[in-house]
């Protein structure tokens, strides 16, 4: 086939992705036209974030092909793409905070004048792309002390000034309020008026509903299917993305709540010193926290285990008042949390599974006079393998090489093995598969039955309807809801994240 | 393991190469005499004590360029306070052991505390105990002169061997002995070393695992700097007499090479005590080499130093990367779950 006007302007086919231990795509076809918004959806670990690298030129694919107009093209780098005029506006910004706006829009291509930098070219042809994306900021500006959505309509500019036709965005509202996610449509929807063809990568059902002209979903890597835009609507996109029975999915049942467990009363932050927060979990409930990114979850479950000690308000475990300094006090209360990056707060990544999963409990040894006591570490190790199904060679296996579900399962198993009383989850789920997913939801289950307390923060709303016996609702640092699970909808929950009407609190 | 076979086939290599090309080419006898031999196992306990110390802050991810000049405040502290102001021994050895392990903590609880770059702490901790030490000695020689005789064969003493005769077990090798297996039970045996690769390998998953890491962090300050100390006083007790104004100059690179070489990465979680002492025996056979090897020039050394620990740790981590890549495409992959 030779290049054809009538051809898409790109056309994926085919497309292969492996790493150690998961297959991120396999197969996987998409099709982009010219002036569209086609929106990739998926659950997380579905493998929108990868397709999105491999177009972009951050990853080879290791099979398939990509054609643009036609024409077959290979991106083997970063700039490749942008050679093609693709650009990747990344979830996790990538704008040097301490340079202007101006430099930033230009960072790489900058404008010489003999051998200098030339600040004046670079002042008055950012002035243009920023007026493009409605940004009214002198282009000098710092752009570290700009808000998170003034800082993606940077980027936006930035791929605009080496005049993008493909503009890919990958979850660009996850940190957004809702005021500047307006503008941010305003900008895509203007965008597409003047031909410039955007991939939206989103999990937020709704705004795929406003802006999209295409839906095309993912899930385990493969196609699940594709909608047009009249078939665009809330049951046909999460019947494809989940592909089975939500109900099937999550195997959560209520069971009677037993002692209380925590009590939370008059509890202030460090990260939201302006609120208090009070709540309580009962031994073998299992309660979500739902809330936008930024409205002080992480924050909240942190100072509970200690990491940011709070500064007036009280904790209780089974009745006992609780001094969180520190993680240790946390865990000899015999409160344990999964942290939100495994990477970096849950696991040793070059050590070996053994090491991960004793960790926590070492300190028992100090009876010993310190000495390792190397026959428990084995058997407490080779427990919590086989209890959590760890796919793992053996116990010796470095960490790194684990799929991202396994090495969730090692940051669980190390809190399983000191047998807590509340487990505190922060988003258990991120970046693992869907298989590994299932499992989790079914050890959080039998530990809920165990009689653990169990709090979890989730962003995924379809897991706190899925798994929650109630959810808090979090905005701004305040808890703006409960809402028991019989009442449960993701409006609902919406309604509270966004800081709508708090009528649903309660008590 | 592999490593430490690895750096230990090196070892051998120089070794042999030295013999070959010192003695045996120009038919003489000057690397193999006893005396010479002795000397290069002395100079290697001696380097090897101090070798020790620092590889458990470079485990935690840290550094210390201190342990020159602690080596210096200690060498010719120990001397001026016996000789000069007639301190009792037992007074005087706890005096330089307490200003040692002081060092250790305040750098540990600089680098904790105050959050302050170990870079740095130790850096100011090199000028600053050098500029002390040449302060209070007014930069004149400290020694022993020929008292504390006894004293002193804690460096210069050997262990006579049976059935040998000539050549002894020098002293300082067996104190290097019993540090080495104590640093070495303390690493693999407690919990307490696993703590500390724990969290040289990821800090802050270790804090979120329970792990008191401020203290694990300060432990190995003190450690390192107590060792040091001890290094100094061997030194000394080797020498009979140390000038504040280079005594223990380099030695800190010296030892962070020699941990380095032996499998330590500076980026932390890693390292056996084993390895570290080889490293150290194969820093001291460099030198020896460059001594005794009539084609090579003698002011050259640091550059042949400098070299062999590049070419070792590019080695290194050129097998390192190989085994990555194999591992990669075996053990895991296929798995889709």
């Amino acid at each position: 086939m030779d290049t054809d006007a009538d051809s898409p302007l790109l056309q994926v086919s085919g497309i292969c992705k492996s790493f150690p231990g998961v297959r991120a795509l396999h197969e996987v076809e998409f099709t982009l036209g010219r002036g569209e918004v086609h929106a990739v959806i998926g659950e997380n670990g579905a493998g929108k974030s990868t397709l999105m690298k491999i177009l972009a030129g951050v990853q080879p694919p290791d099979r398939g092909e990509i054609r643009i107009e036609g024409r077959p093209v290979t991106i083997d780098s970063v700039d490749a793409a942008l050679n093609l005029r693709i650009a990747l506006i990344h979830q996790e910004l990538n704008l040097a905070g301490n340079l202007g706006v101006g430099a930033n829009v230009f960072l790489g291509r900058e404008p010489t004048r003999l051998g200098l930098i030339d600040e004046g070219v670079i002042r008055r042809e950012s002035k243009t792309f920023l007026d493009m994306v409605g940004l009214s900021v002198d282009p000098a500006t710092v752009v570290g002390s700009l808000t998170v959505g003034r800082q993606q309509m940077v980027e936006i500019a930035k791929a605009l000034s080496i005049d993008a036709r493909i503009l890919i965005m990958d979850e660009p509202t996850s940190s957004l309020s809702q005021h500047e996610t307006k503008q941010l449509f305003t900008v895509i929807k203007d965008l597409r008026s003047r031909g410039v063809s955007i991939v939206y990568i989103s999990h937020r059902l709704g705004e795929v509903k406003e802006l999209a002209d295409r839906v095309t979903v993912l899930r385990d890597g493969e196609n699940a299917g594709g909608l047009s835009r009249d078939e665009i609507n809330h049951d046909s996109m999460v019947r494809m993305m989940v592909g089975r029975d939500i109900s099937q999915f999550y195997q959560h049942e209520q069971h009677a709540p037993g002692e209380m467990a925590l009590e939370v009363s008059g509890l202030r932050t460090p990260a939201h010193p302006e609120t208090t927060l009070d709540f309580s979990l009962r031994a073998g409930e299992v309660v979500g926290i739902a809330g936008l990114v930024g409205a002080g979850r992480t924050e909240l479950l942190e100072t509970l285990f200690g990491v940011a000690p709070a500064l007036q308000g009280e904790v209780r475990v089974a009745g006992e008042v609780l001094e969180l300094r520190n993680p240790i006090d946390a865990i000899r209360a015999g409160i344990a949390l999964v942290p939100e990056d495994r990477k970096r707060q849950g696991l040793l990544l070059e050590m070996a599974v053994r090491e991960n999963l004793s960790l926590a409990s070492l300190r028992r040894d100090k009876r010993r006079g310190g000495f390792l006591n190397r026959s428990s570490e084995r058997e407490i190790t080779s427990e919590m393998i086989e209890r959590l199904n760890v796919k793992t060679p053996g116990d010796r296996q470095i960490v790194r090489f684990l799929s991202g579900g396994n090495q969730q399962k090692v940051v669980l198993g190390k809190w399983l093995a000191m047998k807590p009383a509340v487990l505190l989850l922060d988003e258990p789920t991120r970046g693992i598969d869907v298989g590994a997913k299932r499992e989790i939801y079914g050890l959080m289950e039998q530990l809920a039955k165990s009689g653990v307390a169990i709090l979890f923060v989730s962003s995924e709303l379809e897991e706190i309807l899925g798994m929650a016996d109630r959810a808090l609702v979090m905005h701004e640092g305040r808890i703006t809801g409960e809402i028991a699970r019989a009442d449960l909808s993701e409006e609902a929950v919406m309604r509270l994240a966004t800081g709508g009407d708090a009528m649903a609190a309660a008590g | 393991m592999k490593k430490i076979l690895g750096i230990f086939g090196i070892l051998l290599a120089v070794y042999l190469g030295t013999w070959m090309l010192s003695d045996i080419i120009p038919g003489r006898q000057s690397f193999m005499s006893d005396f010479n031999q002795e000397n290069l196992i002395r100079r290697t306990a001696l380097f090897g004590i101090i070798s020790i110390g620092v590889a458990f802050v470079i485990i935690t991810g840290g550094i210390d360029l201190s342990i020159g000049s602690v080596v210096c405040l200690i060498g010719c502290g120990l001397p001026w306070l016996l000789s000069e102001h007639r301190w009792p021994v037992p007074l005087a050895l706890a005096a330089v052991a307490a200003v040692s392990l002081g060092i250790g903590l305040v750098h540990g609880l600089m680098v904790t505390k105050l959050r302050l770059q170990p870079f740095v702490v130790t850096l100011c901790g090199l000028l600053f105990y050098r500029g002390i030490t040449r302060g209070f000695t007014r930069d004149q020689t400290q020694g022993f002169g020929n008292e504390f005789k006894e004293l002193r064969s804690l460096a210069t003493g050997e262990v006579p061997l049976p059935f040998v005769e000539g050549f002894g077990i020098p002293m300082p090798w067996i104190i290097l002995a019993v540090v080495g297996v104590l640093a070495s039970l303390f690493l693999n045996k407690t919990i307490y070393g696993r703590y500390l690769l724990a969290l040289g390998n990821n800090e802050e998953a270790a804090k979120y695992s329970g792990i008191d890491t401020d203290r694990m962090i300060i432990l190995a300050y003190v450690i390192c700097a107590g060792l040091a100390g001890l290094g100094g006083v061997l030194f000394v007790f080797d020498v009979n007499s140390a000038q504040p104004v280079d005594f223990g100059n380099f030695y800190e690179l010296f030892a962070i090479a020699a941990a380095v070489l032996g499998g330590c990465s500076l980026r932390g979680g890693q390292g056996t005590i084993l390895g570290v002492i080889i490293g150290a025996a194969l820093m001291q056979v460099l030198r020896n080499m460059i001594t005794l090897v009539d084609q090579i020039p003698q002011n050259i050394e640091y550059a042949i130093i400098g070299a062999v620990i590049l070419a070792g740790v590019s080695v290194d981590e050129l097998v390192k990367r190989v085994a990555a890549r194999r591992r990669k495409w075996t053990g895991t992959e296929g798995e889709a779950g």
